[in-house]
């Protein structure tokens, strides 16, 4: 262990930047749509401010074969376990970009079946704020995403929706290889 | 002759009081009255209302701000509109707060079978003889009736994550 | 066999969950969940006053968000009783027909590339890029534009529009043109769309289906040929309807309807009556916080003849263009920018309408009033109580009926079959759910 993360070591760091510029030039996607910010993904995707450039042109629609979590449109309490589960079953290292206001913050929807923002269930490592940002916003924060996969960086922290206070996010059962092999002495 | 007259001619006994505000034909009719209107509606050539447009409930608590008292608390209203004629009726049926049931319509206009789920997940009004009663927009484990107005716009009952 | 489509999934339609039950391929049973998107239109509606819930309507159907402002704001004026002037009428119906292009693009397209036909998206996408452009100029942004007012529209049509939208709409012609030449006789899509996902007209009008879902069947409904609104009678237009109810003609009757409504624009165009309304202006422009000034001081003799230079997404509230498209109520709309700024009786009109407590109250009553929307009838039901806030408001989505009956559809057909006939079907989880 100390080997790999002595700060002399020329190989493994410049092996980690080579990683992380892999990485951030072919983003996986998974687009959670859920309402009008997928039209707006849409045409981000599309011909006239096309996403390929940067690699993230091809989305993924299964969780297991994606990197990054587009959550795009407002999350009802509803969609809420459905949106945990799929961030789950994704695998490390994965990203998550709040797309539109409503997954930032709730947006203007503050009634009984919106979540004020996705980061109180699920960590977030970009926000992009707009009702529904215009295309030129969701490139600008797909570049700032690709310049944190370029560092190796997640978020882990969930925040209080109204004091907005960190805590660290609670891990799916299984998540890392000690807890999984916990989890099948467990069961057998 | 006007789909509202017809109506009154023949029922008049259940029909508590009509209007047409800017237009718009209006009836509301005692609750037990409601199957044979609708029946009548649909099945009389001259009015032939075969599309139920909409059907919807609105709650009177605190109705212009308690200036006004309506003597039950919801009402059930119904949209009817005809292919053939292109005229158009509302029914308005009173509801009461402590039992409040009204007929169901499943069995004469299909799409009644979800409006009345809605209003059941809204509102919290039986229909007597629906086949499927449940909630539609809301899921099971939400308690109480969302679109009353004693049900405060930002309570929420989240499934998972903190209670704001 | 239970087979889960779960609410996240890849059709690019919004959120819905079917539980499909399975015989081997066949559908035998399906089991349709929504309410994913519910966000709480109705109920927060009652919560603001009236102007305010143009934004909430804007995000119902969000691909056509146009159609639902307009007819939000048709049901207030019916509930008010007034009347708005023909330069609006014609702007609201040339921003609806737009809308309705770009709903149908939408549809058509993500339903293509749902059967791999990838390029057909792109170009139905690049088409509703041209008409966002056009958008985006009158009314400020590209989707959610809360665009028209009570008695009237926020901002009249810009210098030079008209060639603007004809260049575009030529283009648009050409795209779908292009989409013909590769969908129509394309063999592959006519075998996966023809006899899919059949209704039968009288199945569809007891559930209350509208829109080109009914006019696929053969039954020719379209309010705006039945109850005509706005200018919809001067017009010249065409309602395609198919014979058998399958997917292939919802198709045909939605690229036939694109073309209708381009037609709709060019003769607006040639018959909308002129604006602005030059008047008795003395030609002096003056800027806003001079105006304010001076009339703070009391200096306002002059002020009632000349013309303010305002900030661009002002624009269209100055005099010049504010009686072309606007109601002639002062308890309705806002008064021109001159009048605000430059007498006491303009600032206490705009603080009227404005302030919580005082805006617009309509009279106690109910009205229903009902629009084309892109997929059927969109009606709204506002119920008055003579307050500023709307006491109840009712949006009857056009697909809601439409998915009660899509397992009327879709039971007898394969699994792989789900896919062009849901995507037909249009449905928008955000007018579905509100």
């Amino acid at each position: 262990m100390s080997f790999l993360s002595s700060p002399t070591n020329f190989f493994t760091s410049k092996l980690n930047d080579a990683l992380g510029w892999a990485r951030k030039f072919s983003i996986f996607q998974y687009p959670f749509v859920t309402a009008c910010c997928g039209m707006e993904y849409m045409a981000t995707n599309c011909s006239h401010y096309d996403q390929d450039r940067f690699g993230a042109g091809f989305p993924r629609f299964s969780p297991r074969q994606s990197d990054v979590l587009f959550v795009v449109g407002t999350i009802s309490h509803k969609m809420a376990p459905v949106l945990k589960t799929v961030h789950d079953q994704m695998c490390d290292p994965k990203w998550v970009v709040a797309f539109g206001v409503c997954t930032c913050t709730g947006g203007f929807y503050d009634n009984y079946s919106t979540v004020m923002g996705i980061d109180t269930i699920i960590p977030v490592d970009i926000y992009i704020p707009g009702c529904p940002p215009r295309p030129e916003n969701v490139l600008d924060g797909l570049m700032k995403l690709q310049d944190k996969i370029q560092k190796g960086e997640q978020s882990r922290t969930l925040y209080d929706p109204r004091t907005k206070i960190g805590r660290p996010a609670e891990l799916a059962q299984g998540y890392t290889i000690e807890g999984h092999i916990k989890h099948i002495e467990s069961v057998s | 002759m006007k789909p509202l007259q017809r109506v009154q001619e023949q029922f008049s006994a259940d029909i508590i009081e009509t209007h047409a505000f800017r237009g718009d034909e209006t009836a509301i009719i005692r609750p037990s009255s409601l199957l044979a209107i609708a029946k009548f509606l649909k099945e009389t050539p001259e009015l032939d209302f075969n599309f139920l447009m909409d059907l919807t409930a609105v709650d009177y608590l605190f109705y212009a701000g308690g200036r006004i008292q309506k003597e039950f608390r919801f009402e059930v209203v119904y949209h009817f509109f005809s292919l053939k004629h292109n005229h158009r009726i509302r029914l308005k049926v009173p509801v009461d707060e402590k039992s409040p049931e009204v007929d169901t319509l499943c069995n004469l206009w299909a799409s009644a079978n979800w409006y009345e789920r809605e209003v059941w997940d809204m509102y919290g009004i039986k229909f007597k003889g629906h086949p499927d009663l449940r909630r539609i927009l809301m899921y099971e484990e939400f308690v109480g009736h969302a679109l009353r107005k004693d049900y405060p716009v930002n309570k929420r009952q989240p499934l998972i994550g903190p209670q704001n | 066999m239970l087979l889960n489509v779960g609410p996240s999934h890849p059709a690019m339609h919004g959120v819905i969950r079917m539980i499909m039950e399975l015989d081997g391929e066949k559908i035998k049973g399906v089991d349709i969940e929504m309410g994913y998107l519910h966000r709480a239109f109705e109920k927060m509606c009652e919560t603001v006053m009236y102007t305010q819930c143009f934004p909430y309507t804007d995000r119902l159907n969000y691909v056509s968000p146009l159609i639902n402002n307009v007819g939000f704001a048709l049901t207030v004026e019916k509930l008010l009783g007034i009347d708005i002037p023909e330069r609006a009428k014609y702007i609201r119906v040339i921003m609806s027909e737009i809308s309705r292009v770009t709903d149908h693009l939408t549809c058509v397209g993500a339903s293509a590339m749902e059967l791999g036909a990838m390029s057909v998206f792109l170009y139905m996408i690049k088409a509703r890029e041209f008409l966002w452009e056009l958008v985006e100029e009158i009314t400020g942004a590209r989707l959610t534009i809360s665009y028209v007012r009570i008695g009237g529209v926020k901002a009249d049509l810009t210098k030079g529009f008209a060639d603007k939208a004809f260049g575009k709409i030529a283009d648009v012609r050409k795209v779908l043109i292009e989409a013909d030449e590769l969908l129509s006789r394309n063999r592959i899509f006519i075998d996966r769309m023809k006899n899919i996902g059949k209704i039968s007209a009288e199945d569809a009008i007891a559930y209350g289906v509208t829109g080109p879902f009914l006019r696929a069947t053969g039954v020719a409904y379209d309010v705006r040929k039945s109850n005509p609104y706005l200018i919809y009678d001067k017009l010249d237009f065409e309602v395609p309807v198919g014979s058998t109810g399958d997917n292939l003609d919802r198709y045909f009757v939605r690229m036939a309807e694109m073309e209708q409504s381009l037609r709709i624009i060019e003769q607006c165009f040639q018959q909308i009556p002129d604006g602005p309304i030059a008047g008795d202006l003395s030609g002096v422009v003056i800027p806003a916080a001079q105006m304010v000034d001076r009339a703070k001081m009391g200096q306002t003799e002059d002020l009632i003849e000349d013309e303010v230079n305002l900030d661009p997404t002002l624009q269209g509230s100055t005099r010049k263009y504010h009686d072309a498209i606007n109601a002639n109520k002062k308890d309705v709309v806002l008064p021109a920018k001159e009048n605000t700024y430059g007498n006491i009786e303009g600032l206490m009109n705009h603080f009227k309408l404005v302030m919580y407590g005082h805006g617009i109250k309509p009279p106690i009553g109910e009205v229903y009033f009902p629009v084309e929307g892109a997929n059927g009838e969109l009606g709204f039901y506002i119920v008055s109580d003579g307050r500023d806030h709307p006491w109840r408001v009712r949006v009857h989505p056009p697909c809601f009926p439409i998915m009660a009956a899509l397992p009327k559809c879709l039971i007898g057909d394969m699994m792989a079959d789900l896919v062009p006939t849901f995507g037909s079907v249009n449905m928008i989880a955000g007018e579905l759910d509100r």
